[in-house]
């Protein structure tokens, strides 16, 4: 037995198949942590997960996009580290990517 | 140490106020400007791709998830196969896996609310309302209207801006030139001050960057944030807090 082509529907079952995966990713984590007992072990892995998530975001991006955009962030926490502000740190980050980018780094 | 606040989620309030919804939008409202130029470049993409306004709507609205939309733009195709289908909810799930491990670091707090309200607020979750709920946690902080009311302005401004974007179609060809595909990566990046908490638990952090970095390398797409996160959670579980 084959199911019919999705034929005009398709684009919209396309899209709503995108919607199902991303909740899926979105509840998954909240709702098989909840089957986890939290030990201490558990507890501390969870505790390194946020930093592990920004570090494991930041990291391979300034590997990918080169110079300019590892000097943005580095401008962007010292200016976090100064101020305390995230727009601050914001506005830094761009203002110094685009005047790498615009010196050609 | 940071479990301090862990301990304090066990007992006690579980609210989810107004003023907290408030000031989660306050908090997020930093990012509008980005989030603007994104749901624009989106909108733009959508409309070059062939896209009827309603479908790049509907997608804003129901998937409302950045990076995997201008992707779905990379493969959308004007015939559609079950075949494409599968593979383009594939693609969509790698590329969001990481709000499986952002839902993750927050279950002790998300955990205490009744499943019908993270079931709601989860749709909305996002990484702009799990950075701000992150750092929020980490000062203290346990109203869930925080994380909510960020997400819900996002969604909404997501939203709308996909609209004009679509419109003025190719104004925002290259948002690179302004540094806007730079936007996230530094508001990661400034998150890290805030979630500080000295050397000793940012050696698990560095250990998720080097093999996030050396994935990155070999692999291609995203599964490189999942690899050195876990990494980084499995190398501080074994790290022992009183050594």
């Amino acid at each position: 037995m084959t199911m019919p082509d999705p034929g005009p529907w398709g684009a919209y079952i396309a899209i709503l198949a995108m919607a199902v995966a991303t909740y899926l990713c979105r509840i998954s984590g909240v709702v098989l942590m909840g089957f986890i007992p939290l030990t201490p072990r558990v507890r501390r892995g969870l505790a390194a997960l946020p930093g592990s998530i920004i570090f494991a975001t930041v990291l391979p991006l300034v590997d990918r996009l080169g110079l300019a955009a590892g000097l943005a962030l580095a401008a962007a926490v010292l200016s976090m580290v100064l101020r305390r502000s995230e727009l601050l740190a914001l506005l830094v980050g761009m203002a110094t990517v685009s005047l790498a980018r615009a010196l050609g780094l | 140490m940071s479990s301090k606040h862990d301990d304090d989620l066990s007992t006690g309030p579980a609210p989810l106020t107004l003023a907290g919804m408030l000031l989660g939008a306050r908090l997020v409202s930093v990012l509008l400007p980005g989030v603007i130029v994104f749901a624009v470049a989106f909108g733009a993409a959508a409309a070059g791709k062939g896209l009827p306004l309603s479908e790049a709507m509907v997608m804003s609205a129901l998937v409302y998830a950045g990076v995997s939309q201008l992707v779905a733009m990379e493969l959308w195709r004007p015939e559609w196969t079950w075949g494409a289908i599968a593979g383009l909810a594939a693609v969509t799930a790698t590329v969001n896996a990481r709000a499986v491990l952002q839902g993750a670091a927050l279950q002790p707090w998300f955990g205490r609310y009744p499943k019908a309200v993270n079931a709601v607020q989860l749709f909305f979750f996002t990484d702009a309302n799990w950075l701000i709920g992150t750092r929020y946690r980490a000062e203290g902080g346990r109203d869930l209207g925080v994380v909510f009311g960020a997400g819900l302005l996002l969604w909404a401004v997501w939203l709308a801006a996909t609209l004009p974007g679509y419109l003025l179609g190719s104004l925002v060809a290259d948002p690179r030139r302004y540094g806007i595909d730079m936007v996230m990566p530094i508001f990661f990046a400034a998150m890290i001050v805030p979630v500080w908490r000295g050397r000793r638990a940012a050696m698990p952090w560095l250990v998720a960057g080097v093999v996030a970095l050396v994935t990155a390398r070999l692999v291609d797409g995203y599964a490189f944030i999942i690899v050195g996160a876990l990494s980084g959670a499995v190398t501080g579980a074994l790290l022992d807090d009183d050594a």
